[in-house]
This record gives structure tokens, C-alpha cells and sequence, in this order.
């Protein structure tokens, strides 16, 4: 891969031009990070600091704000975050591994079909079923309910689910399923012995995926909670009202919010790219 | 298969009920997956085709009567509905292209010969993956705020010091956002397009006096073409739904200058609490979405036929 890059290089290899591309790179990709930086660097801050005209460049970084917002009400909105991304993606391995498996390796007539109905579920504007939705939650007394957003967020990614574990599925030569069969494997145990750990990458590209969408989701959250199931992303709104400047201990929260997937992601650059082009880039 | 039909024959069922059985069998583990998604968005999607031929509010008691097309009707006639589609259209196409142009840029940069290439794109990516809301908040109130803003700082000496842009610019600000965050995701999937480029082509090329530029025309662009693609589509999918930065940075204003369909959507089902107007705003927003998402999965599905027969 790197010797790819090195050869593809347009600019035909000369020391110096390689010094004016990694100057207007680094430029580049300075200027799209900027404002991560630039959260981290407030959320060190007091708030006369976060709040001066002209911009507070030089400082002494404190950890009051981090302070301030980890004793403060935001735990149980990181807490209720934690539930529902973690409850939805085990949610989503448990019936998607069956339906991927059922599809790759035992395929019936209509796979493409089924795969196709599967798929194009995930594409359903939130528009297609919200109204009902809601007015179940609210008859069955589910709203601001933690297991009914946990619900919504598989949902979501369940199609997603089924199309990347298929991928990798596929990619498991078929004999060593007809070999576990012959032995007498049931079900069950050719699913957890043999599938499971083959396709560990593919689990932890799905689940990363999955993780992705539901920490950070949004509309169905500021929706269908208001206090005790309340997400993340819902905490953050408490800042719009701009009344009153507490700029640093939003970069404070801004930044604890994001932590769990910008980590994440960073780990595992490779199963996000799979992951987000469903399984098509390798 | 075949000994299981004879044995089936002997034993008593007959062939053609064991191959049934067969059959059900092998699709037994692809049902709960499959009645779990039914469940949860086939029949909630026929409750909201039928109630958008309903007039019906919350807040009203009673208020649930039959109103044949007039849901439709008002979303032809309704200005605010012709602004959402509008927003809509304009966002969606603003973001897409600027953020393949820029990503196709990026990308380039990090396939060709640089130092911190692997750092570059772990820096690159960060955006993306920030909580949406959260990013939405930091360009706001940290960047674009005209009082304690930096941007409003490091443009004042070009005259551009007191721009409130959220309020002035809703639109752009919008935009801006949203290719910031879109742009990394453009650029990993063109990354890998680029990447999968077998480098003694363009060798050749150049050896046969093409230009930098010639050779990338001619060569890598449509090589990297369909990534491109599914890049776009997949991205419009999402931009189609955008909500979260909307909501942070505008709250679909000033008026009703970015509004979008699914901020509208908002507004008419947890705002004012209108179920029938808002399920006619749902079906028309799936029959949109429909028509992108089916091109899009064309391209989705014939990428990963060119890859079978590789």
C-alpha cells in the first residue's frame, strides 16, 4: 500500500516538491482538525478566558470545567448514552448474525430480495414511521424510557447489520461450514465455535458502525426523551440558549461527549471504512 | 439433500413436505431479524400512510376525523412546505459537491508522496466523528460567534470583524458545517479508491509523456469514478436527514431559512402536535428518499459485482 502511494505520487517524486505537498497537506488537514483543537483548547480554560475578545491563545490549562461538568447533572445523560449504544449494537449481533449467516451461506431463493428489503429499511427517512412510533411509546407509557430508545437505535442499525456481516461471511471459504456440519454440529454451535471467531473483524467493524450512529444520534433522542432517558447529545442543547457564556464548560462536555467515538474511530480506521461504505472498500 | 428425501420416503412424510421442512429450516434464522424490522418499519409505515388521509391534533381533543387528500393538498399549496423542499435540494447538493471536491482534493494529497501520511488522515478524520451536535455547538458559539468568536477575530482585518454569520449567513453557515463533517467521510472512501490503483499505470503514462494532470484525468478519475459514486450517494442519504446541526446552529431560521423537510417534520409533529400533516410530510419524504436511495443501491450492488468477478 505504501509503495502504491510512494509511485502514485503526481508530482513526479522530486525532494522539493515533496516538501511544498506535505506543507499544503499538513495546511489542509490543520484547518479540518482546527476546531477539535480548538474545543479541546477551551475545554482547558476558565470561562473569562473562553469568553475573552481578543481570544485567549496562552494559557495555564485547568481541569476546572471537566470538574465542574463531571459533578455536575451530566453523568446520567452519559450513563443513559452508554446503555442504549451498547444495548442496540449487542441487540443488533444477536438477530443479525442468524438473518447474514441465513443469507450468506444458506442461501434461499430471494436472497437478493430479502437483502435488498433489508438494506433499503436503513434508507427510510425517520420521517416513514415516526409519528407511529411515537404514539405507541406514548400509549404504552415508553416515553423518556432508556429500552424503548435502545429499541429505536437497533432499528436503525439492524439493516446495516445484516448487509456487513453478510459481507464478511461471504468471504469465509465454504468447506470449512460443510466440515462442521458432517460432524454433527448443531446450529447453535456452529454459529458460536466456527462463525464467531472467523469473522471477529467483521463483528467489530459492525459494532463500530453501530456504536457510530447511536452514541451520536440525535433526532430520536431530543424526541422521544426528555429527563431520566435523556442521551448525550440531549445534554448539549442545555448550552443553545447562549443566555449567560459558558463556553469552556461546553468544550468540557463537548469534548467527554465525543471521547468514547472519536477514540474508537481512531482505533479502528480500517473496519470504519468498511464499515461506512457497507462493506463495498476493503 | 437428495439422502434426506429418500430417507423422508421411507419413513413415511413425503419427499416434498421433508424439502419444505428443508427449507424452512434454512430460512428459521433469518426470521427474527426479519420480523423484528417489519415490526418496527413496515407496519409503522402503513399507520402513517393512513393516518395522512386524517386530520388529527394532540392538543385537540376529538379532533380525529377523516380528511381524504386535504393533507396533500396543503403540501402543494403550503409555502413553508415549498421552502422545506427547496432547503432541502440546496443543502443536499451543496454539501455533496463540495464535499467530493474537497475530499477528492484531500485524498489526493494523503495517496501521494507525504511525510505523516497515517497521522494526516487519523487528524483528517476527527471531524466526522465528533458527536454532530457537539461539533454544531463549538462552530457556533467558539468560532462563529461575533463577539468571542476566532473567525470573527481573524477576519476583522478584512473587514469581515463584526459578521454574525449564523444569523446573516444561516444558509452558508449550515453548509459550512456540514461539509466539514462530510468531507473526511468523502475522503476516506475516495482514499481507498486511489489506493487500489496499480501505480505501473500511471508509470506508464507518465513514461509515455502524459502530464501530472493528463494522466490523472485519463487514469485515476475514472478508476476512482465509482467511488466517487457511492461516496455521493451514500452521503446524500445521510444529508437528506440532516437535523442535528440544524437544530443546534439555526433552529431552522431565521424564519424559515433553513428549515428542511426533516426540521419542518419537527416542527409540525412536536411542535404543533399535527399527526395527519406530519404523516403526509412522512409518505412524501419516502417517496423522495426512494427514488435517491434506489440509485443508490444500484451503484452499491454492481460495485460488489464488479468485485465477484475480479
Amino acid at each position: 500500500m505504501s509503495a502504491n502511494a510512494i509511485r502514485a505520487n503526481p508530482t513526479g517524486g522530486f525532494p522539493a516538491s515533496k516538501v511544498l505537498w506535505t506543507i499544503v497537506g499538513w495546511l489542509v488537514v490543520l484547518v479540518f482538525f482546527f476546531p477539535v483543537l480548538w474545543m479541546w483548547l477551551e475545554a482547558f480554560k476558565t470561562e473569562p478566558q473562553a469568553a475573552s475578545s481578543p481570544p485567549t491563545i496562552f494559557f495555564v490549562p485547568t481541569l476546572l470545567e471537566f470538574q465542574e461538568v463531571m459533578s455536575g447533572d451530566f453523568p446520567p445523560f452519559f450513563i443513559n448514552s452508554a446503555i442504549a449504544s451498547l444495548g442496540s449494537t449487542l441487540l443488533v449481533l444477536v438477530l443479525g448474525l442468524p438473518a447474514a449467516y441465513a443469507l450468506a451461506i444458506r442461501p434461499v431463493k430471494r436472497t437478493q430480495d430479502v437483502l435488498f428489503f433489508f438494506i433499503s429499511t436503513r434508507f427510510l427517512p425517520f420521517a416513514a414511521s415516526l409519528v407511529p412510533l411515537y404514539l405507541l411509546a406514548r400509549d404504552l407509557h415508553l416515553l423518556d424510557n432508556i429500552f424503548a430508545l435502545t429499541l429505536i437505535y437497533t432499528t436503525i442499525n439492524l439493516p446495516l447489520g445484516v448487509w456487513l456481516l453478510r459481507s464478511f461471511l461471504l468471504e469465509i471459504p465454504h468447506d470449512l461450514f460443510e466440515a462442521a456440519r458432517v460432524d454433527g454440529a448443531s446450529f447453535l454451535t456452529e454459529l458460536v465455535r466456527i462463525v464467531v471467531p472467523l469473522i471477529a473483524p467483521g463483528i467489530a467493524a459492525t459494532s463500530l458502525i453501530c456504536l457510530i450512529f447511536s452514541w451520536n444520534e440525535f433526532f430520536y433522542a431530543v424526541n422521544f426523551t426528555s429527563s431520566t432517558a435523556a442521551t448525550a447529545p440531549v445534554f448539549l442543547v442545555g448550552f443553545i440558549s447562549g443566555r449567560g457564556l459558558f463556553y469552556a464548560k461546553l468544550a468540557a462536555a463537548a469534548t467527554l461527549a465525543s471521547l468514547p467515538v472519536l477514540l474508537a474511530g481512531w482505533v479502528a480506521q480500517k473496519q470504519l471504512i468498511r464499515g461506512l461504505t457497507m462493506g463495498a472498500v476493503k | 439433500m437428495i439422502a434426506v428425501s429418500k430417507n423422508g420416503g421411507v419413513r413415511g412424510p413425503t419427499a416434498a413436505s421433508v424439502a419444505r421442512r428443508d427449507a424452512w429450516l434454512r430460512r428459521l434464522p433469518l426470521l427474527p431479524a426479519f420480523v423484528y424490522v417489519i415490526l418496527v418499519t413496515q407496519i409503522p409505515f402503513a399507520l402513517t400512510v393512513y393516518y395522512s388521509f386524517f386530520s388529527w391534533n394532540l392538543l385537540k381533543d376529538n379532533s380525529f376525523k377523516f380528511a381524504g387528500l386535504e393533507n396533500y393538498a396543503r403540501l402543494l399549496t403550503d409555502e413553508s412546505i415549498r421552502i422545506a423542499v427547496w432547503n432541502t435540494v440546496l443543502l443536499t447538493i451543496a454539501v455533496i459537491a463540495i464535499s467530493v471536491v474537497l475530499g477528492l482534493a484531500v485524498a489526493s494529497l494523503l495517496n501521494s508522496e507525504v511525510f505523516g501520511k497515517g497521522f494526516m488522515r487519523t487528524l483528517m478524520i476527527a471531524p466526522f466523528l465528533i458527536m454532530p451536535t457537539a461539533g454544531a455547538l463549538i462552530w457556533k458559539d467558539t468560532l462563529l460567534n461575533p463577539l468571542f468568536g476566532l473567525l470573527p477575530y481573524l477576519l476583522a482585518p478584512f473587514g469581515l470583524g463584526r459578521v454574525d454569520w449564523v444569523n446573516q449567513y444561516p444558509m452558508v453557515s449550515v453548509v459550512t458545517v456540514e461539509v466539514w463533517r462530510w468531507t473526511p467521510f468523502m475522503m476516506l472512501i475516495i482514499l481507498a479508491g486511489l489506493q487500489s490503483q496499480n501505480p505501473e499505470v500511471l508509470e506508464a503514462a507518465r513514461v509515455d509523456g502524459a502530464t501530472a494532470f493528463q494522466a490523472f484525468r485519463r487514469i485515476t478519475l475514472p478508476l476512482v469514478r465509482p467511488f466517487i459514486e457511492l461516496g455521493a450517494l451514500l452521503g446524500s442519504l445521510f444529508v437528506v436527514q440532516t437535523f442535528d446541526s440544524i437544530f443546534m446552529l439555526t433552529h431552522g431560521g431565521p424564519g424559515e431559512d433553513t428549515t428542511n423537510i426533516p426540521f419542518l417534520l419537527y416542527l409540525v409533529a412536536f411542535q404543533g402536535f399535527n399527526i395527519g400533516q406530519a404523516s403526509a410530510i412522512g409518505v412524501v419524504a419516502v417517496i423522495l428518499t426512494t427514488i435517491i436511495a434506489t440509485v443508490a443501491l444500484r451503484t452499491l450492488f454492481s460495485i460488489f459485482q464488479v468485485e465477484a468477478r475480479r
